[in-house]
């Protein structure tokens, strides 16, 4: 026998908080990567439009918010195309969005599999976050097509997306594990995380410029992580909105405080979500 | 551990659930409201302090027991003994409330069978897919797969989505993966509930299989037949606790002991449907402990019944009729066929009827009664005054008939060949 297979595993309750356990993530990451397959080739069979979903959401999104903030409230576009505009912000903006809805809820969606049989309940919201990644990827390169076609072209200000995507990617790990910790009590908060985000759309600078927004309160609009991914994109990428700044750190740690926080939430859900489920 | 033959160890474990206690509804509209009003904040700060004790519901208590390598170990009890909660905690989806287990090498548990399947994804999809969830590796399934795929016999249907698939493809699929996985120690719960008699026997014979390669199976069955066969040992839980822990032989015994003479016994004084006169009552019906029981399926019903009206009766008929669970009636027999008649003073009195060689296949079966005077119903209780099981005919030996449990019947033929 391996020596793998000679492990002695202790089963006992657990006092407070128990460690993240991330080294068991990685034992089962072949789960992993068939839970996001999974997750991507499901969603879309016998639709005639298929994956063509993903990309539409955020196409129609920019049609409706241009016309909108660009044609009817006429706002100011810094000299951007308005599609262009929103449709760089509504990408980001997108991912958090279906990301957070998917992945808080994923306890009591996955509930059959988690009651049956035992698995590091963490791979769920992973393989939600990791699959909004690859729409993502769908998604920027219709903005790659969009940034050509209007005469923007590709620079190594570019890459400074990566580190904006990562911040967003952070912001849906904390309320994911949060939500979707409280959602195993609270059906409630499945609701709040759906209208929450979609409120929160309108307070981030996603359908229009952060300039627009009143001065003086700018410094609490900037605490939303959200909004320095939504500017930074247009930052990086067209060369308008609000760039990298100091104040950004607070976000930042808040990010840093409520994913930790959250990831050792979930662990401590994730010991007894069957007899709540 | 205490050897190093002992690959699991379970001490003192416990399981406490929390469970919902009645408040009296409000009478009025108005209390009505302030409950509808108030109660979420009252679920709130139930929800925080530690439940009472009426709210406490062990579902397993103080449990201990080891299991020695390569040792089948039947798990039974009747619903609600604990047997899954056992299950869920030794597979790790749920924390025990107390005490601990000790488990050497890794656990395959089959909880159910076909879990995780997508529908959407095809079969090949799905067994990468469910082989991962049950804590294979992608590189074992590759070496797997040819052998996954005869063993469920679906081969043509691989690249199907599952959801075209019939309930049983479905199910020797969701084994196929489980079986193929190899773990050192194997928990399984009820699987065999499902699937055809033909599929159940490959089942059996893949367990057997893998118990005979030096494997430890904890195996969790309503089915007595299979536990005898495949298990040593066996574990009888009754009320989270474990009542009994022995050769399976002595356990099954007191189980069938447990069935015969438990069920129903509360159900003929409170379930108040029942038509007759009332001058007699049914109150017991129990199967007498006997070792033919076993052999050859003889048993002595006995029926407890109260003298209600307190005055001499006289021309009693009395009647039983067996049934299968699903309530097929095999046969009624009342004494008065045999113009017999029973009369009683005003006392109480107790019946025994011997049944002689009943020639059932093994199964549950339902007995109900009836008391008839002259010309009027005295008592018939309008539901199974007594459930038992049947583990082996005496007729056939049981588990070498492939096709048990197709027919209640089991008769004995005498076969010879005439030359022409």
């Amino acid at each position: 026998m391996s020596e793998t297979s000679e492990k002695t595993l202790l089963i006992k309750p657990t006092k407070g908080f128990s460690s993240l356990g991330l080294h068991e993530l990685w034992e089962f990451r072949d789960l992993l990567g068939f839970q996001i397959l999974k997750e991507i080739k499901g969603k879309y069979r016998q639709m005639a439009l298929g994956p063509l979903w993903i990309v539409l959401q955020p196409l129609i999104n920019m049609i409706i918010l241009s016309l909108v903030f660009g044609k009817v409230a006429k706002l100011d576009a810094g000299g951007i195309p308005y599609p262009l505009l929103t449709y760089s912000a509504l990408i980001p903006w997108t991912f958090f969005q279906n990301a957070s809805q998917l992945s808080s809820a994923c306890l009591v969606t996955e509930m059959n599999v988690i009651s049956k049989v035992y698995f590091p309940r963490m791979i769920l919201p992973a393989s939600y976050i990791i699959g909004r990644i690859v729409d993502f990827l769908a998604t920027f390169s219709i903005l790659v097509i969009m940034l050509i076609a209007w005469g923007y072209y590709p620079s190594l200000k570019w890459l400074a997306i990566l580190p904006y995507l990562a911040l967003a990617v952070f912001t849906t790990l904390a309320i994911s594990t949060w939500t979707a910790s409280l959602t195993v009590q609270f059906r409630d908060m499945k609701f709040l995380v759906q209208y929450g985000t979609q409120a929160a759309m309108y307070i981030t600078p996603v359908a229009y410029l952060a300039t627009n927004f009143p001065p003086e309160w700018l410094w609490l609009l900037k605490l939303n992580p959200m909004f320095y991914v939504c500017e930074g994109f247009r930052w990086s990428l067209i060369g308008v909105g609000q760039g990298p700044e100091l104040y950004m750190l607070w976000p930042i740690s808040i990010v840093v405080i409520m994913t930790i926080s959250g990831m050792f939430m979930f662990r401590k859900t994730e010991r007894t979500i069957v007899d709540l489920l | 551990m205490s050897t190093s033959e002992t690959v699991i160890r379970v001490e003192n474990l416990g399981k406490r659930y929390r469970i919902g206690t009645n408040q009296p509804p409000a009478k009025t509209l108005g209390g009505k409201l302030k409950n509808t009003l108030t109660s979420p904040f009252e679920w709130l700060e139930k929800q925080m302090r530690p439940p009472t004790e009426e709210e406490t519901l062990w579902a397993l208590n103080d449990v201990s027991f080891e299991v020695n390598r390569g040792e089948v170990v039947g798990v039974i009890g009747r619903n609600g003994a604990g047997k899954s909660t056992l299950l869920k905690i030794l597979s790790r989806i749920t924390e025990p409330s107390i005490g601990f287990a000790e488990i050497r090498g890794r656990v395959g548990a089959l909880l159910e069978v076909g879990t995780g399947m997508h529908p959407e994804l095809t079969g090949r999809e799905n067994i990468y897919q469910n082989g991962c969830i049950l804590g294979m590796r992608k590189w074992e399934i590759d070496k797997k797969f040819d052998e996954i795929v005869d063993f469920s016999g679906i081969k043509k249907f691989i690249d199907t989505p599952v959801k075209r698939y019939s309930s049983g493809q479905r199910v020797r699929l969701g084994f196929a993966i489980a079986a193929h996985l190899e773990p050192e120690i194997l928990v399984v719960d009820e699987v065999l509930a499902v699937g055809d008699i033909e599929f159940q026997n490959k089942c059996l014979g893949k367990m057997q299989d893998i118990a005979d390669r030096g494997r430890t199976v904890l195996f969790v069955s309503h089915n007595m037949g299979a536990v005898e066969n495949l298990c040593s040992r066996a574990i009888l839980l009754n009320n989270g606790t474990i009542f009994e822990n022995g050769p399976v032989n002595d356990i099954l015994k007191k189980y069938t002991g447990f069935i015969n003479n438990k069920q129903i016994l509360n159900a003929l004084s409170t379930n108040k449907d029942r038509s007759g006169n009332g001058m007699l009552r049914i109150r017991n019906v129990k199967i007498l402990s006997n070792q033919s029981l076993r052999t050859n399926c003889s048993f002595t019903l006995s029926i407890s019944v109260e003298n209600c009206s307190k005055k001499p009766i006289s021309k009693i008929s009395l009647g039983y009729s067996i049934s299968t669970s699903t309530g097929t009636i095999l046969f009624i027999s009342y004494s008065d066929y045999s113009d017999i008649y029973f009369s009683c003073q005003r006392e109480n009195i107790e019946f025994h009827i011997e049944v002689r060689k009943l020639p059932l296949t093994p199964g549950h079966y339902e007995i109900s009664a009836r008391l008839l005077g002259e010309n009027i119903e005295l008592d018939w209780p309008r539901y199974p005054v007594l459930k038992f099981e049947i583990l082996n005919s005496g007729i056939h030996d049981e588990y070498k008939n492939p096709h048990s449990g197709k027919g209640p019947i089991s008769l004995s033929s005498h076969w010879k060949i005439i030359s022409n």
